[in-house]
């Protein structure tokens, strides 16, 4: 089972794709589609040896239900800063420090921060773990810091480590 | 437009609806692209549209499918994750791009050094 | 009446998204700097693609759906591209 599929998620994405993009479910195509999906996956198996390894359910779910939360309220949130100009809002660089190292935690909150309006990740010193954020409408920058701490590195920690 | 009077009322509307909120938020993000005042700014405005934008049409365009040709289309949704996890990749590559030139040019308003000010709380 | 609460609000959109192409092609072409103009050309595809899904709606067709899906990846990769070149000042080291 190991050897036939290493990456499972990955494999399964890939079927899932596949699928979509033929629009059926027939036996043919989806034949093909898990050829394609075991091939894919022994192909990323020689890329990079480490699985990625994905536990607690319950914590993805809880993630996922903060950043769609976050991602509907700062889209209104950057949608009247654009549309209603405020005088007094002003917008800076916050640097925050971070406890997170695990590359692909760091890379999915990478995509969080970013895909997130008002929020948008610039650099981040793998060594010293401070990460260099612009936000568009800064109000407190502690209290940046400590959504991004509480909100999200705590879970993706849960998650990966 | 013919065959859009197949289409029953109760899936016309919420299409109608999430074109229109969708279309807004796009244009909502392209007027901010172009009135923000400065490039750190105006890296936010395209999020916007990528997110709930994109999503409302997306969803608009399932269920007008679903609905006129009576099965699940749902393959818009590899639209929408293909951009959900390649917008955020490209906004962070010209962002640190820019960040990289400002700091060659000794732009004042960039924070220069990675290492931060040893007095602000973290 | 389906089919003008449909019509007039397909319209709408796309007046819409017309005129935020329009307000991206204007950054494209002010400026000032050349990340501005990277940024404006990475929304200008996106919103040209929202446009072909409305295409899409209008026609009751699957191809544009497609051609919405090249865009996509292409518009992808020549960002990727254009931010690389911003950094480093070429594209292929």
């Amino acid at each position: 089972m190991k050897a036939l599929l290493p990456h499972p998620l990955l494999s399964a994405g890939l079927l899932i794709m596949w699928l979509l993009m033929q629009q059926t479910v027939k036996p043919g195509p989806a034949l093909v589609g898990a050829v394609v999906a075991v091939l894919g996956g022994w192909a990323f198996a020689l890329l990079r040896p480490d699985t990625v390894r994905v536990r607690r359910l319950g914590a993805i779910l809880r993630l996922a239900r903060h950043v769609a939360v976050d991602v509907i309220r700062s889209n209104l949130g950057v949608a009247q800063v654009i549309l209603f100009r405020r005088k007094d809002r002003r917008s800076g660089f916050v640097r925050i420090q971070l406890a997170l190292r695990d590359p692909q935690a760091l890379a999915v909150l990478a995509v969080i921060l970013t895909a997130t309006p008002g929020t948008a990740w610039l650099e981040f010193d793998s060594e010293e773990g401070w990460l260099l954020l612009h936000v568009l409408d800064l109000i407190d920058e502690a209290s940046w810091a400590r959504i991004v701490q509480e909100r999200y590195e705590e879970p993706l920690m849960e998650i990966f480590q | 437009m013919s065959h859009a009077a197949d289409l029953p009322l109760w899936a016309a509307l919420p299409v109608a609806a999430l074109l229109l909120l969708g279309a807004g938020l796009a244009l909502a993000g392209s007027i901010g692209l172009l009135s923000l005042r400065s490039f750190y700014e105006r890296l936010h405005a395209p999020t916007i549209a990528t997110s709930c934008g994109m999503a409302f049409i997306l969803l608009a365009s399932m269920i007008f499918f679903s609905v006129l040709q009576s099965r699940l289309v749902v393959h818009e949704v590899l639209i929408g994750i293909l951009l959900l996890v390649t917008m955020p990749v490209t906004l962070m590559l010209v962002g640190r791009a820019a960040l990289h030139r400002d700091r060659l040019e000794g732009s004042p308003e960039v924070p220069s050094e990675p290492s931060p000010p040893e007095d602000r709380p973290s | 009446m389906s089919q003008a609460v449909l019509q007039w609000s397909l319209l709408g959109t796309q007046v819409m998204l017309g005129i935020a192409f329009v307000c991206c092609a204007l950054r494209v072409l002010l400026g000032p700097r050349a990340q501005d103009r990277v940024v404006g050309l990475d929304t200008l595809y996106v919103n040209g693609m929202l446009l072909l899904l409305t295409f899409g709606i209008r026609s009751g067709t699957d191809i544009y759906f497609e051609i919405a899906l090249v865009i996509a990846l292409l518009g992808f990769v020549s960002t990727a591209a254009l931010a690389k070149f911003l950094m480093r000042g070429e594209v292929i080291e």
